[in-house]
């Protein structure tokens, strides 16, 4: 099991519902690596219109504006090790996230996709983004009752 | 005589500010140190274990010289040490090397290219620039340097 918090989104409407997807900041694994990209493609390619990310580093410090958006908005997290960083740094800053998830988990679940190295994951770590990315967004869609799906293209077709 | 030994290593500690392309660039740039101009040498610690960790990461700075390489000028890695380890050496902010080099390209914090790269290396070259300083200061000791 990948995912070991689960809890109801926050309800808002479907206008201001923002959801902080949030890696760990982890330098030393090829699983943050990973964790790290697959939030970028939540966020940037599968649930642009809803999703976004902040630093970590912020809440490791204590900046009161980046407290005050997690505690106020939806977060899933996304580590690369057991250590949970960015979980523990988000429920640090007062509100656990809706979500967790460890890269480990996956990799477990999906053997023939290890990432290569820190800063080149190769085939292996690009595909366990794509299941991650997938999932998160799942998980986003039936938090918001699908109010981020979309591409945000414009084009009329999502 | 010097009864104390210096450290054979070197802290660097990035931001990786996930929102920000500077923030990506700090996390590369301190890996192309780490892989191939110092390695050994040069070491990392993941920043949010200052607060997630078992407290021993807090030590990091009362082993090593630290430098920190921010994405911007909120300094997240430079104020966190001081914060919650102590000291830091030098600090690098890439959003005003950037500004002094007139780079005004907008970048991407995702898929670093061409320019990202670049820019990348230019960073670890700084970061290098400042390990050779502290060696020949005498602040670390260093044997050999095979990435050097
Ligand atoms: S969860 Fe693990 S990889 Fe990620 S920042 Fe923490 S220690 Fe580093
Ligand atoms: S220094 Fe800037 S880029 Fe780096 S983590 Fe902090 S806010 Fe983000």
């Amino acid at each position: 099991m990948n995912r070991f918090t689960v809890s109801e989104m926050r309800g808002r409407d479907t206008e201001d519902k923002k959801v902080y997807v949030i890696p760990c900041s982890g330098i030393g694994k090829p699983t943050a690596s990973v964790g790290r990209d697959a939030a970028y493609r939540v966020i940037e390619e599968k649930r642009p219109k809803i999703a976004d990310t902040i630093c970590l580093a912020l809440l490791t410090l204590g900046d009161k504006e980046a407290l005050e958006k997690v505690r106020t908005a939806d977060v899933i997290t996304i580590d690369g090790c057991a250590k949970d960083c960015a979980k523990k740094n988000v429920e640090a800053a007062g509100r656990p996230p809706v979500s967790s998830h460890r890269v480990p988990g996956y990799l477990k679940d999906n053997k023939d996709c290890k990432p290569e190295s820190v800063l080149d994951i190769g085939e292996g770590g690009e595909k366990l983004v794509e299941i991650i990315a997938d999932d998160v967004a799942r998980e986003i869609d039936r938090f918001s009752g699908g109010a981020g799906a979309g591409c945000d293209c414009k084009g009329g077709c999502c | 005589m010097e009864l104390q030994a210096k450290p054979a290593k070197v802290g660097v500690l990035s931001c990786s500010g996930e929102s920000e392309p500077e923030g990506t660039i700090t996390r590369n740039a301190v890996r192309l140190v780490m892989e191939k101009y110092y390695p050994g040498v040069a070491v990392s610690l993941c920043l949010p274990l200052y607060l997630a960790g078992d407290g021993g990461e807090r030590e990091f700075s009362k082993k090593y010289p630290v430098i920190t390489v921010d994405g911007c000028e909120k300094a997240c890695a430079k104020l966190s040490t001081e914060k919650y380890s102590g000291e830091v050496e030098y600090s690098i902010d890439i959003r005003r090397l950037l500004a002094e080099w007139g780079i005004k390209n907008k970048l991407s914090r995702s898929r670093p290219g061409e320019l990202e790269w670049e820019i990348t290396e230019r960073v670890a070259g700084e970061i290098v620039s400042i390990i050779d300083k502290l060696v020949s200061e005498g602040k670390i000791e260093v044997q050999d340097t095979p990435g050097q």
